[in-house]
C-alpha cells in the first residue's frame, strides 16, 4: 500500500495538518476483505475438525484488524488514539481470559 | 504528528488567536480539537466493546457447555443469507471510508452519494435480516411459549436442513437448550441490528446536511465519528458472522 499522499495533505485543506487516507487504500483493503469472506466462507466447507473454529476467528480478525487500521484511520492517527485502541482490546482480552480461567477450572480435580 | 505542531501553533498565537467558525474557542487548533473528538468517539466504541464482548462472553461458555444444540442450531442459519449479508456490511464499510474521503476532499457530490449508497446498503442488511428472522418466527425457532424442539428431536421433519447436515435426533433435554442457541442470535444480531437501525437514521439526516454543504467546509468530523461508528459496527459483525454461522457446520 505504500504511502499513498502521506504528509502531501498538510495544506490549507480541511482540518490543518490532517493525513488524507487515499482512495486507492480503501479500494484495495475492500477487496482483501471481500476475498477474506469469499475464504472464510469456502473453508466452512471443509471438514477441519477444530481447526474450522481456528481458521474462521483467524481470518475474522485479521479482517477486524485491516477495518480498524485503514478504514478507522488508526495507522496515520496519533499516539493517543493508537494507546487507546490498544489498550481497550487488551483489556477485553483479559477479561475474556480471566472469565475463561474460571470456568475452565471449575471442574479440576473432580475427573 | 498533531501533537507538537499544535504547541508550536500556541506558542506563536498567545492570546487571542484567529480560528475558522467551526474551531471552538477553547481548542488552540483545528487540529486539537479533532483529535479531541476522536479520542472520544473511541472511548465510546471502547464501551460497545465491553457491551457486546459480553454477549460474546456468554456465547462462548453457552457453547461449550451445550454444544450439541449450538451446533444444530447453527446448523438452521442460511450460509447464503449470512455470506451476503457480510458482503453487503463490508461494502457499505467501503462506501463510508469514501464519504469520509470526499468530505475531507470538499466533494459535496461524491459525499452525498456515498451517504446515499451507504444509507441503501445498511438497509439491504438490515431487509436480509428481516429475512432470515421471519424463517425463525415461522419455524417456532424464537425462545419463549411457542418455541418448537422438533427440527432438533426429528431432525427429519425439516428436510431443507436435514439433507444438507444429517444431524442426529437430540434427546429433549438437550434439544431445549437450543433455546440457549436462539436466545443469543436473537440478542446478538439484533443488538447489532438495533445498532444499524440508529445508524441507518444518523445517515438519513447526514445525506441533507451534506447536500446543503455542511460537511465540505472544512469541518468533516462529524462524518469521520459517524464512520467510526459504522465501521465498528461492520467489525461485530465481522466476528458473528463466524461465529454464529461458519464454526459449527462439521461435527
Amino acid at each position: 500500500m505504500s504511502e499513498p499522499q502521506a504528509h502531501a495533505n498538510a495544506s490549507p485543506h480541511g482540518e490543518d495538518q490532517h493525513h488524507i487516507v487515499s482512495w486507492r487504500v480503501y479500494l484495495v483493503i475492500v477487496l482483501i476483505l471481500l476475498a477474506a469472506t469469499g475464504t472464510t466462507a469456502a473453508v466452512s466447507y471443509i471438514d477441519l475438525g477444530v481447526f474450522n473454529a481456528v481458521v474462521a476467528l483467524a481470518i475474522g480478525v485479521t479482517k477486524a484488524t485491516l477495518v480498524v487500521l485503514f478504514f478507522m484511520h488508526v495507522k496515520y492517527s496519533t499516539r493517543l488514539t493508537k494507546l487507546t485502541v490498544f489498550s481497550g482490546i487488551f483489556t477485553f482480552l483479559v477479561l475474556i481470559a480471566m472469565t475463561l480461567a474460571d470456568y475452565i477450572t471449575r471442574a479440576w480435580g473432580s475427573w | 504528528m498533531p501533537d507538537s505542531t499544535a504547541i508550536v501553533q500556541g506558542a506563536e498565537k498567545a492570546g487571542h488567536h484567529e480560528h475558522p467558525s467551526y474551531q471552538r474557542h477553547h481548542f488552540e487548533t483545528t487540529a486539537q480539537q479533532f483529535d479531541a473528538t476522536n479520542f472520544a468517539m473511541w472511548i465510546f466504541l471502547l464501551t460497545e466493546i465491553m457491551f457486546f464482548g459480553g454477549l460474546f462472553m456468554a456465547y462462548l461458555i453457552f457453547r461449550n457447555w451445550y454444544y450439541p444444540a449450538f451446533v444444530v442450531g447453527s446448523h438452521q442459519l442460511s450460509m447464503f443469507w449470512g455470506t451476503a449479508n457480510t458482503t453487503v456490511l463490508i461494502v457499505s464499510s467501503f462506501t463510508m471510508a469514501m464519504g469520509v474521503w470526499c468530505a475531507e476532499k470538499r466533494l459535496k457530490n461524491g459525499l452525498v452519494w456515498s451517504l446515499i449508497l451507504t444509507f441503501l446498503l445498511g438497509l439491504g442488511f438490515l431487509g436480509i435480516k428481516s429475512i432470515e428472522w421471519t424463517e425463525k418466527v415461522e419455524k417456532h425457532h424464537v425462545p419463549g411459549f411457542h418455541y418448537s424442539i422438533q427440527s432438533f428431536t426429528n431432525p427429519a421433519s425439516d428436510p431443507e436442513v436435514y439433507n444438507e447436515y444429517h444431524d442426529n435426533p437430540l434427546p429433549p433435554d438437550m434439544a431445549a437448550h437450543t433455546q440457549v442457541y436462539f436466545f443469543l442470535y436473537f440478542a446478538m444480531t439484533g443488538m447489532h441490528a438495533l445498532h444499524m437501525v440508529i445508524g441507518v437514521g444518523i445517515l438519513s439526516v447526514m445525506i441533507f446536511r451534506a447536500w446543503a454543504g455542511a460537511y465540505t467546509g472544512g469541518h468533516f468530523t462529524f462524518v469521520e465519528n459517524f464512520g467510526l461508528y459504522w465501521h465498528f459496527v461492520d467489525i461485530i459483525w465481522i466476528f458473528l458472522y463466524p461465529l454464529l454461522y461458519l464454526i459449527s457446520r462439521h461435527t
